[in-house]
């Protein structure tokens, strides 16, 4: 026997070998993951730090909120992440799959459609007005399509205003149907089916579901075919055509998908929140998504699902604790400070920082951050005029 | 230049007397009273209101096609520029020279708007340079994404910071020239602000076009926008010549505050967005990168704006305006005076 032959392959850590798996079984892994997440997060709201700031049940309330905005945050990324489409109207989206659960499950019409089937179909009907928008603008250049969302996004909201017969005018719709289901399970004293104000639980195991679901299908949707098609789309349009891909239906495509997951939330958070209004679809709904998707690392799905998460609970716990907090020590200048009238400034200085100094974002997709930083790429021609040439 | 300027004005007033015929026809339609008296008068009334409104737009769609013709940024601060101006105006007429109405001595009135105008234009147009510098030029070589995200980032760092630091409010703005000082014409009563906002609208185009046509610095921008590298090549200061671009149209856009805060008398942190998306149409309208079609379209969208309140649908002038973006960026995406440029993706 050589002495080559004893020296055996190490046996694979177990960190090494949960790498291997993940990377094999990429839906079991997410599966699991989120399983685990979905298990955990409500009892870690029960430890010290976090318990201060709420009770257990308003913390799965705001879970579930932020698993809205998780919700929109992926959708949007497979739009201006993977596609490289500027959408800045994506909460019309998000208003239109809202607003049409709530014309099928109120008193507003006298129609009541159940909640399951409407999930469907509030993503397909969004993922129509997708099309819609997108069908005669995208054959336009990138920045003009970034305005036409715009303006679709501020038009739509508008439109649910003006039109008192049709939408509620101001006010909205309001006295939603619930979901429901035909049975009742208790776990620990929790009606985990239930969905009312006070039993968050139903909510926050279906949007754990949604979630897991819309999950497995950015990774899908990442690796195939079509993903491969918008990375190169969004790395040069015209290479792209030219390679045979058909620019018009890719891009359509990454519109419709996109608008669909914003339907999804939209017709949960209509659920949920038993009422929709105008006012909650405006331009900073869009903006806070975008930021999201900005700070978290554009194109990276799990980098924008955490980035999502993050500012979210900042925005919706941390700063209004902050407020409190300055206020009951009575600091002469702080205590007069509302931060979170604040927030949206930070997220403008927050975003122009990140496109400055970080564009790839705080958890970086490999291949977008070779685009972003293009000196490192090593090609010639993308080389910046004031650099190549001497100061004349 | 006799001559051009004849034809120029021939234009001007052909193209003010269609516009006129299609008030009058759109208040004919719309009219239960149908007396050709009274049908001439409101459309007069209309029409002049159409003229102040294109006016405002005028002035704040010109800085957009300025910028994106020179480095083909949309800029979405644009809009919260304006609002920026229109707060500075109001800080000028009534925090520091201490009127809240009208003026009716006409010289100080005058002396008033000028300072007005010579305090916020230059101060506003540093303003654009300071963006320009740090939030554009950084990444004047990056994907074109990276720009856009910075713009918007920077128009919520206006909006917000108006809305936190100053006031979220809607705030009563000094009317220095009076409503109540009209003129009569064909039976319509039409105060004298509406044709002043016009004139200086008019005038401020007339002196930009003098600036790029006439001056050396206008000669630099018009190659910049060209062929960029051409230009350097021939010794043009690229760096220079963009910020004298952000100057002038966010100048501009000072000015439009001004405008903004006589007309409307009233302003608020939020009124940047739908300004600024009007007035993009009308750049879009008139063929972006073109000085000339961004006053064409900022007239016209005056024109679709009132005409939405003849016809009895104001609610729905931002839908209309809108739609006619979408329309004119399908069926005509190069504008009316544009031309058509190639991809660059």
């Amino acid at each position: 026997m050589s002495a080559a032959a004893k020296v055996m392959p190490r046996r694979p850590g177990l960190r090494e070998r949960m790498r291997e798996f993940a990377g094999r079984h990429r839906s079991t892994t997410i599966l699991l993951g989120m399983l685990a997440i979905t298990l955990v997060l409500p009892f870690i709201v029960l430890l010290p730090p976090f318990s201060g700031f709420l009770t257990q049940n308003v913390w799965v309330e705001q879970f579930n909120t932020a698993g809205i905005y998780i919700l929109l945050v992926l959708g949007l990324n497979i739009v201006i992440g993977m596609a490289g489409l500027l959408d800045l109207g994506y909460a019309a989206f998000f208003a239109i799959g809202a607003y049409s659960y709530a014309a099928v499950a109120s008193q507003f019409t006298g129609i009541h459609i159940p909640f399951w089937p409407w999930l469907i179909m509030g993503a397909i009907i969004a993922a129509l007005f997708g099309v819609t928008l997108g069908a005669p603008t995208l054959r336009l250049r990138g920045d003009y399509l970034a305005i036409v969302t715009l303006g679709f996004g501020e038009i739509v909201p508008v439109f649910f205003t003006n039109s008192a017969e049709l939408a509620g005018g101001t006010n909205g719709i309001s006295a939603i149907d619930r979901p429901s289901l035909p049975f009742d399970v208790n776990i620990a004293g929790q009606c985990v089916t239930c969905f009312s104000a006070s039993q968050p639980w139903g909510f926050y195991i279906t949007m754990g579901l949604i979630l897991t679901g819309v999950l497995i299908l950015c990774y899908r949707l990442q690796d195939s075919r079509l993903g491969r098609s918008w990375n190169a789309i969004r790395e040069d349009e015209l290479a792209a055509s030219s390679s045979g891909i058909n620019t018009v239906t890719t891009k359509l495509l990454a519109f419709a998908i996109g608008a669909s997951t914003s339907g999804f939330a939209g017709v949960f958070s209509a659920a949920r929140n038993v009422a929709v209004a105008p006012v909650q679809f405006g331009f900073t709904v869009s903006f806070t998504v975008l930021a999201m998707i900005v700070l978290g690392g554009m194109g990276n799905i799990w980098g924008v699902a955490i980035g999502g998460f993050t500012i979210f609970v900042v925005q919706q716990v941390f700063l209004p604790q902050l407020t409190n907090f300055f206020n009951s020590v009575q600091v002469p200048i702080l205590s007069d400070i509302d931060f979170v009238q604040y927030q949206f400034l930070l997220y403008g200085i927050a975003l122009v920082l990140m496109m400055l100094f970080r564009p790839e974002g705080l958890f970086p997709n490999v291949r977008r951050r070779r685009e972003l930083h293009t000196e490192s790429a090593g090609a010639e021609e993308l080389v910046s005029p004031d650099e190549a040439t001497p100061e004349v | 230049m006799l001559r051009r300027l004849l034809r120029t004005a021939a234009i001007g007033v052909a193209l003010l007397v269609v516009g006129f015929a299609l008030m009058y026809a759109m208040v004919w339609f719309a009219a239960i009273d149908k007396t050709p008296d009274k049908i001439l008068s409101l459309a007069t009334a209309q029409f002049f209101n159409a003229l102040a409104a294109g006016g405002i737009y005028i002035l704040v769609a010109v800085g957009y096609t300025m910028v994106y013709g020179i480095i083909e940024l949309i800029n979405f601060a644009h809009g919260d520029v304006v609002m920026v101006g229109a707060f500075v105006a109001y800080f000028i007429s009534f925090k520091f020279l201490g009127y809240t109405g009208a003026i009716a001595d006409p010289l100080l009135l005058l002396g008033v708007l000028a300072i007005l105008f010579l305090i916020t234009m230059p101060l506003l147009g540093l303003l654009g340079v300071g963006i320009e510098r740090f939030a554009y030029r950084p990444l004047r070589n990056a994907p074109r994404l990276a720009p856009l995200i910075t713009a918007i980032g920077v128009s919520f760092i206006l909006n917000n910071f108006v809305q936190a630091v100053v006031t979220a409010s809607p705030v009563p703005t000094p009317q220095l020239i009076s409503l109540q000082s009209r003129f009569l014409v064909f039976g319509a009563s039409i105060p004298w602000l509406y044709v002043v906002i016009f004139i200086v609208s008019l005038g401020l185009m007339a002196a930009l076009q003098l600036f790029v046509g006439r001056t050396r610095l206008g000669r630099a921008m018009r190659s910049t926008a060209q062929d960029r590298e051409a230009a350097q090549l021939m010794g043009v200061d690229i760096n220079t010549t963009i910020a004298v671009t952000f100057f002038i149209g966010s100048a501009l856009a000072g000015a439009a505050g001004i405008v903004y805060g006589l007309y409307y008398g009233q302003i608020q942190f939020t009124i940047g967005f739908f300004v600024g998306l009007k007035a993009f149409t009308a750049a879009v309208l008139g063929g972006i990168g073109n000085t000339v079609g961004a006053a064409l379209g900022g007239l016209m969208i005056g024109f679709i704006e009132v005409s939405a309140v003849v016809v009895g649908l104001p609610r729905w002038s931002e839908a209309l305006v809108f739609a006619v973006l979408i329309i004119v960026l399908v069926m005509r995406p190069s504008g009316l005076l544009g031309v058509s440029t190639a991809e660059r993706a």
